[in-house]
């Protein structure tokens, strides 16, 4: 069972043994943490942030894993797939570069640097703890640090503390998150420095029914990085994963957070990513969510200082009575920030997806210029999607905008396919890829961009002949 | 309502005085009457609905309706989720009931109408007496709680339409009355829809019959003048198979220092082909420039696309009230059945208002529009909170929703909270919404072709809002642009 005494208990029993138990900060954070959390229980639709989403079955639901996975597998099958799209991305480029005019013949096209090296660091954990066997981080530059939270509280508390966050923090799930989690990933940018490739997480879900995780991510000065969250297909069983990624962002780095939901069907994923900007600070969240049963993703940034710049960029996708939801929130604080947030959903089955996305600009904001926009397919008849747009604005000279729309597929447009000699099937599969494509190619990052691109023909049916038709 | 006051005609010189003057015009309509009312005491329970009821002859069934409403009343608490900021509002301080005391069976012609209250609606124009037949308006006018006066019901009478007062209705149409109250907000819908059940005092009762268009644009002039009183209007309107009728609302309110609370409930039922268009003016004494006084207008509208092809229509002009809390909405229940929302709502100084509509897709084929402006200036907060709702079998359901917000200042606020919910594939529901201020250039613009300050202010507004007030019937467009304290010559309609 997973009533909130359940998850009491569990904090009575292991809080002695979690890491940092000995920095009283941590116990008291720990120990609010999980006040809060009793004393506001799994949400229910009568709170507003959750009107479209209720957790009150997880009073009632067992937690159990009814087939474990070996994680190396899984872990050498995300590699190889990984592999597969930076290959790719190479040969994409190769021919676009050949094909192109200007290149003189002979000399060898010149690849963009992000298809140049290697695959990246990998830093893996297996039910909810680092796992170094698996993981492969290889050389990073000076002044890089990326590592396990365990390990950075043992070694480094006070730089964590200040990162960690705080128990009021975000919805009910994160304070069960603050109050439980083990280990998570802790990557350190020092000022200026850059890391080329991208920097892998990857979290199975291998025996235990749930795992807790709090990733944290501290980028001085200048700094950049690409940081990819990867939640593959773990044990199968009601398993639940809570997660909390915390970005801070120094004055005029650059953080581009991706993270690739794919957890196995039965799965409860409860996210929550939290950025903080300083000025002209760039952050970008991709998220891609494909898996679990229920998947929840509270992603807030708050543009903290002046000229900072947010992309939240966002595709769902849900088939049978699965439920995915994205709630999001910028907070404008300081002026002249600049925001993007594009958000699609596809939803076939009785799948019911649901976006909810504040745009909020302070008194203090002036000279915001914001825009958000959320579009989602319907492909089947129960399908639900459900959209709250919202703007809070308490300054006058902001330009914000924001669109929503639920529709079906164009009439016109597949009647035009028809024509041309497609067949009805392919005709809705290929216009139902290019409207989810639009996501995709605002993932900079040729090798990533792929990759969601297979994650998301695996999902559509008949994904591989779509391929062909691509 | 008569023009804005002269604060705005004088000319300062300086672009942000212009801006300063059009915010800080008086209320025009803030005067008192003294008329001798017959009150019952303050305060609310079980005996002084009996005693509203008694007083006002009601049958049984109303009385039980009322109780049943007010037991159920007091299991619920008030709303907290709107934007809106108030202290707590005290039930019990509050008179319920008050009628103008007239001669012992009620007057007969306008003449024996009090005069002073006459001279009331005259400052307000209300086109009262003759003008009412120069304009061509039937009004019902609500003085408080008791329908005074109704012209044209003679007229109306003769094409079967029925134009009168609530109480009138309950008396002489108990059916009719009994058979479509309640049906569309039901007595426990919400907090205040509750209150309004329970106490309601007075309102207007509309019912058109099968095939009849409404030869005239009906009207009704609510006016709160007693002190501590509570306005609680009930409004019906019933357009059977085919029938159409054009319905306004116009509201004013004196000055006062505290706040009074108005809870109206309108209720609109449309059959197979019917069309209601209901719009209103409500320019309650918004408080003054500190936030004083002030109406509380926490208003429950709805109207019911009962019938297929039936078409609802809301319009609204909201620029009065301390706080506004009101989501006229609209069921399309009937295949292809259409409804339309159109607002504007201003806000200044320390008003706030928290308005939108619901809009909920049941039948095939169903459309609805939505068109929303929210002005905010000075320290105003301007919410739109809206929900597109397209239930499993609402094939081919079609919205579109559009809503736009205009600052004036930099302590002013505006927020856009639609809700989408979607389960049906065919639908297909698009929503905008845009933020934006009047701009320094645009002002400067106007002002170097020789056009002033306070002119161009009122032009970028009017031009703002001019979708909404196209929708508007032409009298009350007028009053709208005179209620925005702006003058935008001829091309109105």
């Amino acid at each position: 069972m997973s009533a909130i005494d359940f998850w009491l208990g569990r904090h009575r029993d292991t809080a002695a043994g979690l890491p940092g138990a000995d920095l009283p900060w941590l116990v008291r954070l720990r120990e609010d943490a999980i006040d809060r959390f009793a004393d506001e229980g799994w949400p229910t639709t009568r709170r507003e942030n959750w009107r479209h989403t209720s957790l009150a079955f997880m009073a009632q639901q067992a937690l159990a894993v009814r087939e474990a996975v070996a994680p190396e597998t899984v872990v050498a099958a995300l590699r190889a797939r990984y592999q597969a799209a930076r290959g790719a991305a190479q040969d994409a480029a190769q021919q676009g570069a050949k094909s192109a005019p200007q290149s003189a013949p002979g000399s060898a096209p010149e690849l963009a640097p992000e298809l140049a090296h290697n695959d990246g660091h990998w830093v893996v954990f297996v039910d909810g703890h680092f796992a170094p066997a698996l993981s492969a981080i290889g050389g990073l530059p000076g002044g890089v640090r990326i590592g396990s939270l365990a390990d950075a509280l043992a070694q480094t508390p006070e730089k964590v503390e200040a990162a960690f966050g705080q128990a009021g923090d975000g919805e009910a799930p994160a304070a069960l998150n603050a109050a439980l989690a083990a280990d998570g990933a802790w990557i350190r940018l020092a000022r200026g420095s850059m890391v080329e490739a991208p920097i892998h997480l990857v979290f199975i879900a291998a025996t235990a029914a749930d795992q807790h995780l709090r990733n944290l991510v501290v980028a001085d000065a200048g700094a950049q990085a690409t940081i990819v969250e990867h939640y593959p297909a773990g044990a199968a069983g009601s398993t639940l994963t809570t997660a909390v990624t915390r970005v801070l962002a120094a004055q005029d780095s650059h953080v581009t957070h991706l993270k690739l939901q794919q957890e196995a069907p039965e799965a409860i994923h409860l996210a929550t990513i939290e950025a903080e900007q300083a000025r002209g600070a760039v952050f970008t969240s991709h998220s891609l969510s494909f898996g679990a049963r229920l998947a929840r993703n509270d992603i807030r940034t708050r543009l903290a200082g002046e000229g900072a710049e947010a992309l939240l960029n966002g595709l769902y996708h849900a088939d049978g009575r699965r439920h995915v939801d994205h709630h999001t929130r910028i907070d404008h604080a300081r002026p002249q920030g600049t925001s993007r947030e594009f958000y699609r959903g596809l939803l076939d089955g009785s799948a019911r997806g649901v976006f909810t996305g504040r745009i909020l600009v302070a008194q203090d904001a002036q000279r915001t210029d914001a825009m958000q926009r959320c579009d989602n397919l319907l492909l089947s008849r129960l399908a639900e999607a459900d959209a709250r747009p919202e703007l809070e604005i308490y300054a006058d000279d902001v330009k914000c905008a924001h669109g929503a729309t639920v529709g079906q597929l164009d009439e016109d447009a597949l009647f035009y396919l028809r024509s041309r000699g497609v067949d009805a099937v392919h005709a809705r599969q290929l216009l139902t890829y290019a409207f989810a494509a639009e996501v995709l190619e605002r993932i900079a990052h040729a090798p990533l961009r792929a990759l969601g691109r297979a994650a998301l023909l695996e999902r559509l049916p008949e994904g591989a002949r779509l391929e062909e038709l691509l | 309502m008569n023009a804005p006051t002269p604060a705005a005609a004088t000319s300062p010189a300086r672009r942000g005085d212009a801006i300063g003057a059009f915010l800080e015009q008086d209320y025009a309509a803030g005067f008192e009457t003294t008329l001798d009312t017959d009150t019952v005491p303050k305060g609310l329970s079980e005996d002084i609905i009996r005693l509203i009821s008694a007083r006002k002859g009601e049958p049984d069934w109303l009385l039980d309706w009322r109780l049943e409403a007010y037991r159920h009343w007091l299991t619920m608490t008030p709303p907290a989720w709107a934007a809106v900021q108030f202290p707590p509002v005290d039930f019990q301080d509050i008179v319920y009931y008050s009628a103008p005391k007239s001669k012992k069976d009620g007057p007969k012609s306008l003449d024996e109408v009090d005069p002073e209250l006459l001279r009331t609606f005259e400052k307000l124009g209300v086109p009262l007496h003759e003008r009412a037949r120069l304009a061509g308006v039937a009004v019902d006018a609500v003085f408080d709680s008791v329908s005074v006066a109704t012209t044209f019901k003679k007229e109306l009478g003769e094409h079967g339409v029925i134009f009168c007062s609530f109480s009138e209705a309950v008396k002489e149409h108990p059916e009719l009355v009994r058979q479509y109250l309640g049906t569309v907000v039901p007595p426990g819908d919400n907090f205040y829809a509750a209150l309004n059940s329970a106490v309601f005092s007075d309102g207007s009762f509309v019912f058109i019959p099968k095939g009849v268009k409404c030869p005239m644009e009906l009207s009704t002039y609510f006016r709160i003048n007693a002190r501590d009183t509570g306005q609680f209007e009930r409004t019906l309107i019933i357009a059977e198979e085919g029938a159409s009728v054009s319905y306004l609302e116009g509201c004013t309110a004196p000055m006062r220092d505290e706040n009074q609370l108005h809870a109206a409930v309108v209720e609109l039922i449309a059959l197979d082909d019917a069309k209601i268009k209901y719009s209103t003016v409500q320019n309650w004494y918004p408080g003054d420039k500190d936030g004083k006084g002030g109406i509380y207008n926490f208003v429950t509208k709805r109207g019911d696309c009962r019938g297929a092809r039936s078409h609802i229509s809301w319009t609204q002009v909201e620029t009065g009230s301390a706080i506004t809390w009101k989501y006229p909405s609209v069921i399309l229940r009937g295949d292809d059945s259409v409804g339309d929302f159109h607002s504007v709502a201003l806000t200044n100084n320390l008003q706030q208002a928290d308005t939108g509509t619901k809009m909920i897709h049941m039948g095939r084929n169903t459309r609805s529009t939505i068109l929303s402006k929210g002005i905010s200036a000075g320290r105003g907060s301007n919410t739109f909170r809206g929900l597109v709702k397209v239930t499993p079998k609402a094939e081919g359901a079609r919205n579109y929703t559009q809503c736009d917000s205009l600052l004036i200042g930099d302590r002013c606020a505006a927020h856009t909270f639609p809700t989408i919910e979607v389960r049906h594939p065919t639908a297909h529901v698009e929503h905008e919404a845009t933020t934006s201020r009047i701009g320094e250039d645009q002002l400067f613009y106007a002002m170097q072709r020789g056009i002033s300050a306070e002119d161009a202010v009122s032009m970028i507004v009017n031009g703002f809002c001019r979708e909404v007030f196209k929708e508007l019937p032409m009298e009350f467009a007028v009053e709208a642009q005179k209620l925005l304290g702006v003058s935008l010559e001829g091309s109105v309609g």
